[in-house]
């Protein structure tokens, strides 16, 4: 008996102390980059330009950049992956082939990003000849989102029983009212969370837009979806690791990371919001 | 004789390979209560399931044989399937209301199927007095529906049926989820809708069965054992494997 509870305890704290290790680590990154950003933060630091060669002014640019960009995976990824994943789920008859499929596409989900930003140079760039570009940049990022939120799409759409599928349906409605009229609906609380966070994500990675149409300093901001774009990621890059003064530009290194992180943080609330109202709401 | 409503002729269906229903032949009367009752997966649902083809969505089923509404040929290419799911209503076994208000549940399928704006009003007070549901939600027809109790939930449900002017009523256990007050309630309801309404009923519930309905029929193992009078099969049942049942000795 006792050993059992000894046992008992030693898993618990097994458990608790590697939630609290995670914890911990995410502490750290917080605090490093808060700690040595905070300095730089400022309205000017969101709503300028950058001056002297990046080592001083804002980062208004990147921001701008980083949400059109956003906005244009956004346009793309999220029409044709909620189509994919409501015809997967909710037309496609079981079979060897649509098992293929849905497979093909979780494995699409592991492919290293920096592959998707070589596809989206051979794709959009040279044979479409979009050129590097924000619209290439955010087609290739589209890409990158697709497989995610089909897969977080289709998961929303198990979870709404069949039995108020049948309840429309018995009442001579066809499926694709169905679909559009109570599936949907009740489905958009959590195909709006997964796109939440698959933009979020999207938003932070550098390696797709790095051949497709970044670049390290445009002057003005461009909004033509043919121009290059500036970028939070990839500023955050330059200036801690390309700059040829890293030391001078550091602080506004941290300050851009800490810029991203809200960024992202926000999209994090507003996704955790969505879930909230509809769990306060059943 | 009583004139037929809804009619299976040789009726075979098989899940992939498996045979769930058996060359079953069965007429059911016209403004009567009729019955399907069996031990758990003897077809029952299945049988009942397939007269307002809601099999279409499972891509295994394999369907042989006649389904007759009137002389209408369910199956027939030519019938839309819509069409045909608005004439044969269906109430299901666990309560199903739409994630909308009360109103809204009943006036969303009449929207469906373009009724006058103007008319939806009366017609859903209609279903809902119909229904014994009126009195309790006149006051709250904006709250959402998933709010009311089970037993509301299912007179909803069968007032969002009601509301369609279907000819037959298919009901699938419907009171197997609620408790002995509001079966009583539906079970006085199904009395009242059959003058209106031609009802099947799968059932467990052999007092349910013997209380409400004109004909009933016994299956076993997907065939049609035994189909007559309620008085019959409860009282001087002809077969012995539907003596057994009624006896309580299996099922």
């Amino acid at each position: 008996m006792y050993k059992k509870k000894l046992l008992d305890t030693f898993n618990w704290m097994i458990l608790c102390g590697s939630t609290l290790m995670v914890c911990l680590f995410l502490g750290i990154i917080l605090w490093d980059i808060f700690s040595a950003g905070l300095s730089s933060l400022s309205w000017r630091f969101v709503s300028t330009f950058p001056t002297n060669g990046m080592t001083q002014g804002g980062i208004l640019p990147a921001i701008v950049g980083t949400v059109i960009l956003t906005f244009i995976t956004t346009l793309f990824a999220v029409p044709f992956g909620v189509a994919c994943a409501i015809y997967l789920n909710e037309y496609a008859k079981p079979s060897i082939l649509t098992n293929t499929i849905r497979a093909s596409i979780r494995n699409l989900a592991g492919i290293p990003s920096i592959i998707y930003g070589l596809f989206g140079l051979a794709l959009f760039v040279k044979a479409l000849h979009f050129g590097t570009s924000i619209l290439s940049a955010g087609l290739t990022l589209g890409l990158l989102s697709l497989p995610y939120i089909i897969t977080t799409t289709e998961e929303a759409l198990k979870r709404i029983p069949n039995s108020l599928r049948e309840a429309t349906l018995a009442l001579g409605v066809t499926q694709a009212e169905t679909i559009k009229d109570v599936v949907l609906p009740k489905a958009l609380p959590g195909i709006l969370t997964g796109v939440i966070l698959t933009l979020s994500r999207a938003a932070g990675e550098t390696a797709p837009i790095l051949f497709t149409g970044v670049a390290f300093y445009i002057n003005g901001v461009s909004t033509a979806a043919n121009q290059e774009f500036m970028a939070l990621p990839y500023h955050l890059y330059m200036l801690s690791t390309q700059h040829n003064a890293i030391e001078q530009v550091r602080p506004l290194a941290y300050g851009t990371a800490a810029v991203l992180i809200l960024l992202v943080f926000i999209l994090n609330i507003l996704a955790f919001y969505v879930r909230f109202k509809n769990r306060t709401q059943d | 004789m009583d004139a037929i409503k809804l009619r299976a002729e040789n009726l075979n269906l098989y899940f992939g390979k498996k045979q769930i229903l058996k060359n079953v032949m069965i007429d059911f009367p016209e403004n009567q209560v009729t019955s399907l009752i069996g031990p758990s997966g003897c077809g029952k649902s299945t049988l009942l399931r397939s007269f307002n083809r809601m099999h279409d969505l499972s891509p295994d089923a394999t369907i042989e044989g006649k389904l007759y509404l009137d002389d209408i040929d369910l199956y027939d290419k030519k019938n839309s399937v819509t069409d045909i799911r608005k004439r044969i209503g269906m109430v299901f076994q666990k309560p199903n209301p739409l994630p909308k208000s009360i109103y809204e549940n009943l006036s969303y399928p009449l929207k469906i199927h373009n009724y006058p704006k103007n008319e939806i009003p009366n017609l859903i007070e209609n279903a809902l007095r119909e229904s014994f549901l009126w009195d309790e939600v006149k006051d709250e027809l904006k709250k959402p529906a998933v709010k009311l109790s089970g037993g509301q939930q299912q007179r909803l449900c069968i007032a969002r049926t009601v509301v369609l002017r279907p000819e037959v009523i298919l009901m699938d256990e419907p009171c197997s989820a609620l408790d002995p007050i509001s079966t009583k309630k539906i079970e006085e309801l199904i009395l009242k809708l059959k003058k209106d309404f031609t009802i099947v009923i799968v059932t467990h519930n052999m007092q349910q069965a013997q209380r409400i309905s004109n004909k009933v029929a016994f299956m076993y193992l997907g065939e049609l054992i035994e189909f007559d009078s309620c008085d019959t099969i409860f009282n001087h049942p002809k077969n012995e494997l539907t003596q057994r049942y009624i006896g309580g000795h299996f099922g």
